[in-house]
């Protein structure tokens, strides 16, 4: 919840989501090295899976436990792909 | 205790976590559905890095463009729902009933392109199933390619199905005049939820259709 009474600012979050997803798209396309593209795209989605989070889930504004309960799965799911593919 | 008050009860922050009951249910759903989307997301990864073979860059298969168009309506849904919730926590019931509606038909939208997309893909033999894979038809990538994008995308637009069908059950109770600025937990909810969903997507999109 965004403290006292103050709206965040929902429509300029929009609007780097939208420049986020063009930018995505438009460097999905360039003819670089294969990892590069990877690294760049998941910075991006993950740039845009945290404003997300933490302006429209109002992540920001809750207490920090809330925030240690939120980030409790990703651990557990980075393990869960990085011990499978190991395996192959 | 009267409805009002166990409505009241239930917002007040409660020791531990210091958020209401329901929406701490919430949030704990949403930590499950995390290792949900992970078994799913990390398959495809795995199986990709293992049999490179039987996949191809997504470009040659999917519509790129036609998702990134509904990427961008999903994210507008997302700004329709907060909207929503802050409308609601101003009391503004007009506004509330109206962004609700808006998110209802965007989600709706996002379905139906979800679902134009499948024809098109079955149509050019894109199909989950080995038998039927690319029956006449030149295609890259193999079965697996067809059966690990139907299992992510068909379950992701499963949970957005539900959250639209939730949503009209909120509408209802918002044109009953049942929220207001002191009980709007039900909008909240339902909002980390439509949220949460948006980011699967965020990312589904990107590993999915763009790597």
């Amino acid at each position: 919840m965004a403290g006292n009474g103050e709206q965040p600012r929902y429509f300029l979050i929009w609007f780097i989501l939208f420049v986020l997803t063009l930018a995505e798209v438009g460097y999905a396309f360039l003819s670089l090295p294969k990892w590069i593209l990877a690294t760049g795209l998941i910075i991006m989605a993950v740039w845009k899976a945290l404003l997300v989070a933490l302006y429209y889930m109002h992540l920001r504004w809750e207490p920090k436990r809330l925030w240690i309960l939120a980030a409790s799965p990703l651990p557990l799911a980075v393990i869960l792909v990085v011990a499978v593919l190991t395996e192959f | 205790m009267s409805h009002a008050a166990a409505a009241t009860a239930d917002r007040h922050p409660m020791p531990g976590m210091m958020i209401y009951n329901v929406k701490l249910g919430m949030w704990i759903f949403l930590l499950s559905e995390v290792m949900f989307f992970t078994g799913l997301i990390g398959s495809y990864i795995i199986l990709r890095f293992a049999h490179p073979e039987h996949f191809a860059d997504p470009g040659q298969v999917l519509n790129v463009p036609l998702t990134a168009f509904n990427t961008f309506v999903l994210i507008c849904s997302s700004v329709t729902m907060v909207k929503a919730y802050a409308a609601i926590t101003q009391d503004d019931q007009k506004g509330l009933r109206f962004w609700l509606l808006m998110t209802i038909l965007l989600g709706t939208f996002f379905v139906g392109v979800q679902v134009f997309e499948y024809i098109k893909l079955a149509e050019e033999g894109f199909v989950p199933v080995v038998e039927m894979y690319g029956v006449g038809h030149e295609l890259a990538g193999g079965p697996l390619y067809g059966a690990t994008f139907y299992a992510m995308t068909g379950f992701h637009g499963t949970h957005v199905t539900i959250g639209v069908l939730c949503m009209w059950f909120v509408l209802y109770r918002a044109w009953q005049g049942k929220y207001s600025k002191d009980n709007y937990g039900a909008v909240e909810i339902i909002g980390l939820y439509w949220h949460f969903v948006d980011l699967v997507w965020i990312l589904l999109f990107t590993i999915v259709y763009l790597i």
